[in-house]
């Protein structure tokens, strides 16, 4: 990259990066193309076909069909190609791939809060392996905000009330902006932090350091029982309340012939708005615990049902 | 003949005197006057508010304003020049002028309702004034809930109560001008004899009327939930807040098509004349103008992107928003074609439609990287957008709506501008707006995100160009409001047709006389009859009198 004592062109820090800039580049390329072939034609006309003098009377052309279809059909055919190009890479950054590293985030106005599996919390940081797929379920707790790493052409709004999720794998490690680029009030550019990509080794390093309060499943098991969850929500289906054993991903039927996949805006919804979606065979009893635990508390939560996931089986009572 | 030149010709300007006969007239000239009044002192009111945020913007710290200030000025600006400057500038001020004289009819179909839309349009934009002076709005132009309806301590309720009522006056001009080309046309106007002007306000026209309803329903439901806790956006209350981007855009994506479109229309008669031929492709041209308003309906989505809206809908709307580069190319090559073999002058009109071309191509081109997907994620919401959109809205429709002020400035005030000064500010202008906004797609590119008050150092250079191309842009903007009020004095006499232009317009004195004809005209030729025989098409019964 050229330098000029500031830079002209972001870091490639991610492996979405440099796919992104391909498809810039191409595009860049063609608005070069047809912008400068305007302008040749527009100097060279406006040059060769002056007014010479003022009672000159140029003779009418009607226009010519062949022409018309011509340069209708290129630029179809190069949008086509572009939309293409632009709705694969697009689809790759939807998806997030099944062994990404789950890291969940609540901002606010004004800061971005992360919580990592282990039970680390940071504040307007975020720690993370290079060459390990990332994925970020996300949450506001007022209004929306957008979770933006230039290095590594992602970003994904941030919304109340449910959540979304974004993924990317660095791949060189270093210290990156992150901005919050969706308007969120006052001190909007204030919220602002940094991704620190770190070598897998030197990110064990980190996570083993520092006094983390346990997992977040594990922090998630104490509001499960200190909530009184546990007391519906047996292992088995003999509870007044389902059983979450292995829930997420797994197609739930609903009470009037419905069904969904269990995701995680299930979870969080069925924690929060209890009579939104209640299972087949189920009677409406649940309280809602809207006010009772913060977003935090909510993703600790659905931590510990993921958790239960794995350990098919394994009692929910110790 | 002797009597007649002793007194001076009757036209529109001077046939009465005094506050009453121009606030209480329904004289689609004078109501044009009392729009470009209105639009100027936006213009410039909106334009202040830029030159502050692009003072703070100098330095990387928030040092010249307060975020909350900064942030009501952005907000203020938008509003302003999007609501009170951009949508009526054209249509209320060139449209309302001359799409009567075009088809050959003596005013507007509904002339006490063009009074009345000016009366509303001056209400809501003073609403919203007041609304900036008792402390301004920090919303963004774009309203997002729930931080609108909820969460932001301005006067967002004031603000929204202008833009509704300012809408009402674009649905009623809307209307007044579709009415007007179907049932006004003179007898041989036939449709594909209308100049492209007029198609390209008559599909304006169109989304006016289909759009604005929108987005003033869209407010009111902000306004109720902010006044009364409706729950609509808030998810707390159980609203759904992507549901208010949805709306928005429904309305607000048009709305950018209702700020080209005329200017396209204005493009096409100044290419023609400076060209001295016909518009080439001429139905090519019209028929791209409605393309693009139908298009505009159905490609909102493109600005939800990264929101969490669906996969399958944003690639819809992706490939719909890639459609809508035909119609576009369609114009940007015909006019270009029009240049082919024709007998080309300098005079500041075609200066800014050749300025406007290769702006709207730059525009036109980097809309394709933002409806393109994979692009877009990293572009959405960086200055990347705003370079874009400003390409469009400043480095097109402004040029094109001076362009068009210069061009029938004659016919207007019956004087001529001069011509030097006029050419300096068309270049000044188009030099000072790529310095001004040029260096955005790099800083969108880097990653700089829209509406930040305070920004990382690296980016600074960027922003110090753009701020010092900004100073330039606004010696042009200054240029023409002081030569142009000199010239309505000083101005030499303009003549009837001092471009030696085609069309209805130029077949009148200057100024017009207040029925504009005075007979109905007769219209046996096309618009663009350059290289024609003259046929006096207007006045079948020989010159008028007293010209």
């Amino acid at each position: 990259m050229p330098t000029l004592g500031f830079p002209l062109f972001p870091d490639q820090a991610s492996t979405m990066a440099g796919r992104v800039d391909q498809l810039y580049f191409f595009l860049l390329g063609l608005s070069v193309f047809f912008a400068g072939l305007i302008c040749i034609l527009i100097i060279v006309f406006a040059v060769k076909y002056r007014r010479r003098s003022d009672d000159e009377q140029p003779q009418p052309i009607p226009g010519n069909l062949g022409l018309e279809i011509f340069w209708t059909l290129v630029p179809l055919g190069l949008t086509l190609v572009v939309f293409v190009w632009g709705a694969r890479l697009f689809f790759v950054t939807y998806y997030p791939p099944n062994d990404a590293l789950e890291i969940n985030v609540v901002a606010k106005q004004w800061m971005w809060k992360a919580q990592h599996p282990e039970g680390h919390s940071e504040i307007n940081e975020l720690h993370i392996p290079s060459g390990k797929p990332v994925k970020l379920v996300m949450t506001s707790q007022d209004v929306i905000h957008d979770f933006f790493v230039p290095a590594f052409r992602v970003k994904k709004d941030v919304l109340p009330g449910r959540y979304t999720t974004l993924w990317f794998e660095a791949s060189k490690p270093g210290s990156y902006h992150l901005f919050c680029s969706q308007y969120c009030g006052t001190q909007h550019s204030g919220m602002v932090g940094r991704i620190v990509v770190m070598e897998p080794t030197a990110f064990q390093a980190w996570l083993s350091g520092g006094a983390a309060g346990g997992s977040m499943a594990s922090a998630g098991e104490k509001l499960f029982r200190s909530l009184g969850c546990v007391s519906c929500h047996l292992p088995n289906d003999a509870g007044r309340a389902p059983s979450l054993v292995g829930l997420l991903g797994k197609t739930v039927a609903l009470q009037g012939g419905r069904s969904i996949v269990a995701d995680e805006n299930y979870v969080r919804e069925s924690i929060l708005e209890p009579n939104a979606k209640v299972v087949a065979g189920y009677q409406p009893i649940m309280p809602t615990f809207k006010g009772l635990v913060s977003e935090e508390g909510v993703m600790q939560i659905l931590a510990y049902v993921k958790s239960l996931k794995r350990e098919e089986g394994a009692q929910v009572k110790k | 003949m002797n009597a007649v030149i002793a007194a001076p010709r009757r036209h529109y300007l001077n046939v009465n005197y005094g506050l009453k006969s121009w606030l209480l007239t329904t004289d689609h000239k004078r109501i044009a006057w009392l729009y470009l009044i209105g639009v100027t002192f936006f213009f410039f009111i909106g334009g202040f508010f830029a030159t502050l945020i692009r003072l703070e913007l100098l330095t990387p710290q928030g040092d010249l304003v307060q975020a909350e200030t900064y942030n009501k000025l952005f907000t203020m600006h938008g509003v302003t020049m999007i609501f009170f400057f951009l949508i009526p500038s054209i249509p209320a001020v060139l449209g309302n002028f001359l799409i009567p004289i075009m088809i050959g009819a003596r005013d507007l179909a509904f002339p006490r309702l063009n009074l009345a839309s000016w009366y509303i349009y001056m209400l809501g934009g003073l609403f919203t004034l007041a609304a900036a002076a008792a402390g301004g709005v920090d919303t963004g132009w774009t309203f997002y809930t729930p931080y609108s309806s909820i969460y932001s301590n301005t006067h967002v309720a004031l603000t929204v109560v202008g833009i509704f009522v300012t809408g009402f006056s674009s649905i009623l001009t809307g209307l007044n001008f579709i009415v007007t080309v179907h049932t006004m046309r003179a007898p041989g106007m036939t449709w594909f004899r209308l100049p492209l002007f007029v198609w390209a306000h008559y599909a304006t026209s169109i989304i006016f009327i289909l759009g604005t309803p929108v987005i003033a329903i869209t407010l009111t439901l902000v306004a109720l939930e902010r006044l009364f806790h409706l729950g609509i956006f808030n998810p707390e209350l159980g609203g759904d807040p992507l549901l208010f981007q949805h709306l928005f855009w429904f309305y607000s994506h048009p709305a950018v098509y209702i700020m080209i479109l005329p200017g396209m229309g204005v493009i096409s008669e100044l290419i023609a004349c400076f060209s001295r031929k016909r518009v080439f492709g001429y139905s090519f041209v019209a028929f791209s103008s409605l393309g693009i308003a139908v298009l505009s309906f159905l490609v909102w989505g493109h600005h939800m992107f990264v929101s969490g809206q669906s996969v399958y809908a944003s690639m819809i709307f992706s490939l719909l928003s890639m459609l809508v580069a035909i119609p576009s190319a369609i114009k940007v090559f015909n006019w270009t074609a029009t240049l082919y073999k024709g007998s080309i002058s300098f005079d500041a009109p075609m200066l800014y439609s050749l300025g406007f071309i290769g702006l709207f191509t730059i525009g036109g081109l980097t809309g394709v990287f933002l409806a393109s997907l994979g692009v877009d994620v990293h572009v959405h919401d960086t200055y990347f957008v705003i370079a874009h959109f400003h390409y469009i809205m400043v480095g097109s429709a402004v040029m094109a709506y001076l362009g068009g002020i210069h061009f029938w400035w004659p016919k207007m005030t019956g004087r001529k501008y001069p011509e030097p000064l006029a050419r300096l500010a068309a270049i000044i202008i188009f030099l000072g707006f790529n310095l001004t906004f040029f260096p955005q797609f790099v800083l969108g590119y880097l990653g700089m995100p829209r509406r930040y008050h305070v920004y990382p150092p690296e980016f600074q250079v960027l922003n110090v160009m753009s701020s010092a191309g900004a100073s330039i842009l606004a010696v042009g903007y200054l240029l023409p409001l002081i030569y142009l009020i000199w010239s309505l004095r000083y101005g030499a006499v303009a003549g009837m047709n001092p471009w030696k232009a085609k069309g209805l317009e130029w077949e009148i004195p200057s100024p017009p006389p207040t029925d504009n004809f005075e007979t109905t005209p007769l219209v046996t030729q096309e618009a663009y009859a350059y290289g024609v025989a003259d046929a006096q098409a207007v006045y079948p019964s020989g010159e008028p009198a007293n010209v």
